[in-house]
């Protein structure tokens, strides 16, 4: 059921702040959500005025900079910084994108970050992403066959067939998309989310697996795709430019046609 | 640690955007229409019962207020059913590119406040002012 407010231990109370040194030239105020799952304490959202001349042009590099320099207790995951891994999904000013590729100048005024929204948190910019890796699995993201592959090669695909895999396979389950949806935040026990359903699509029109019929069956149900309202917060947060939307509007369509 | 782990901020953070205040403005209308229907609903039946209960109705409906809520109720009815036409295109399968899907969400707010205007011009037109 949707809970339009935060729980009682989920409430943001005001944080530190930590001014820049003296001759910063340019000076910017970086607002971090803060969480310390020992402390026994409401998360906070802290302060960190830093200089812009001091660190590297994105998001990440100023966190990676107040890690360094200022707190070493702040939390977060990162890795590749070059957009392709995507563990550096989280809400940066009011929008779901990785740290890595968004420049802080983008920002008007204070840069303000928090973990992907609607997530069960584990510190600081860490979310809880098991259900979501669970949902993952749910889909069975892999090729199924029933036929024996050819004896002496790969199973081939026609340049057609391949194309149709654009758009899709690009996909780094940064989760950027499943936690801008309303209807994911209201309901993500039962509702498998954009990114879970683009993948899910990615595997459906795949011209070599042959599971296409127990995929739709998995599919069908209230919940699991039909929570999906085209709301569209998805396609406009995808770091990647891909359009979820669109692939679950499919998988929709194919729910259709295989009945006609 | 018996402490559950905190909820991080959804709605509270969320930038918003054409993209989801133009659904919840079409979840809105809906239930807006469907509770506007009992007021139609009450207007028929002072209708069928005789004309005391018209003019009656008449009075309630002539007030200020009723006139507003009677304009929210046709912006209500051309914002959902020109979104609705949108969503049958996605339905469809068309219109998902993200300019796209701006495009139209702008073209349904523009046409909803248009076709509003035309029929309470009409409407005011035919009364001469005093609808």
């Amino acid at each position: 059921m949707a809970e339009f407010s935060l729980p009682k231990n989920s409430q943001v109370l005001p944080g530190k702040r930590v001014e820049a040194a003296a001759g910063a030239k340019r000076a910017r105020n970086i607002r971090v959500y803060r969480y310390d799952p020992d402390s026994g304490e409401n998360p906070r959202l802290d302060t960190y005025e830093i200089d812009l001349d001091k660190c590297g042009p994105m998001v990440l590099d100023a966190i990676i900079y107040i890690k360094n320099e200022i707190d070493p207790t702040l939390t977060f995951r990162r890795s590749c910084r070059e957009g392709i891994c995507g563990s550096c999904a989280m809400n940066i000013d009011g929008t779901n994108t990785l740290a890595c590729t968004k420049a802080t100048e983008s920002v008007k005024g204070d840069v303000k970050i928090y973990p992907l929204p609607h997530m069960p948190v584990h510190k600081d910019l860490v979310p809880d992403l098991t259900h979501f890796y669970a949902q993952y699995a749910s889909i069975k993201p892999w090729l199924q066959t029933d036929t024996a592959p050819p004896p002496d090669r790969e199973r081939l695909q026609s340049k057609e067939d391949r194309e149709k895999l654009d758009g899709l396979y690009e996909c780094i389950l940064c989760a950027c998309c499943s936690t801008s949806c309303p209807s994911y935040w209201w309901n993500s026990d039962r509702y498998l989310g954009p990114a879970i359903l683009l993948q899910a699509y990615r595997w459906l029109i795949d011209s070599r697996d042959e599971a296409t019929g127990d995929r739709l069956d998995n599919l069908e149900d209230p919940f699991r795709l039909y929570r999906c309202h085209t709301i569209m917060n998805c396609a406009k947060t995808c770091p990647k430019n891909l359009n979820p939307a669109q692939a679950i509007a499919e998988v929709k369509k194919m729910m259709l046609t295989r009945t006609l | 640690m018996s402490r559950s782990k905190p909820l991080s901020p959804h709605l509270q953070i969320y930038r918003p955007q054409l993209t989801s205040v133009l659904s919840i403005t079409h979840r809105a209308t809906g239930v807006f229409l469907s509770a506007g229907t009992a007021l139609l609903v009450y207007w028929l039946a002072s209708i069928a019962s005789g004309p005391e209960c018209y003019a009656a109705a008449q009075r309630i409906l002539e007030t200020t207020l009723a006139q507003i809520v009677l304009v929210g109720w046709t912006w209500a009815f051309f914002y959902h059913l020109c979104n609705g036409l949108r969503h049958l295109a996605w339905d469809a399968g068309y219109g998902f590119e993200l300019k796209t899907a701006y495009r139209s969400g702008y073209i349904v707010i523009a046409s909803s406040l248009f076709l509003t205007g035309l029929i309470w011009g009409c409407i005011l037109a035919q009364t001469g002012g005093a609808a």
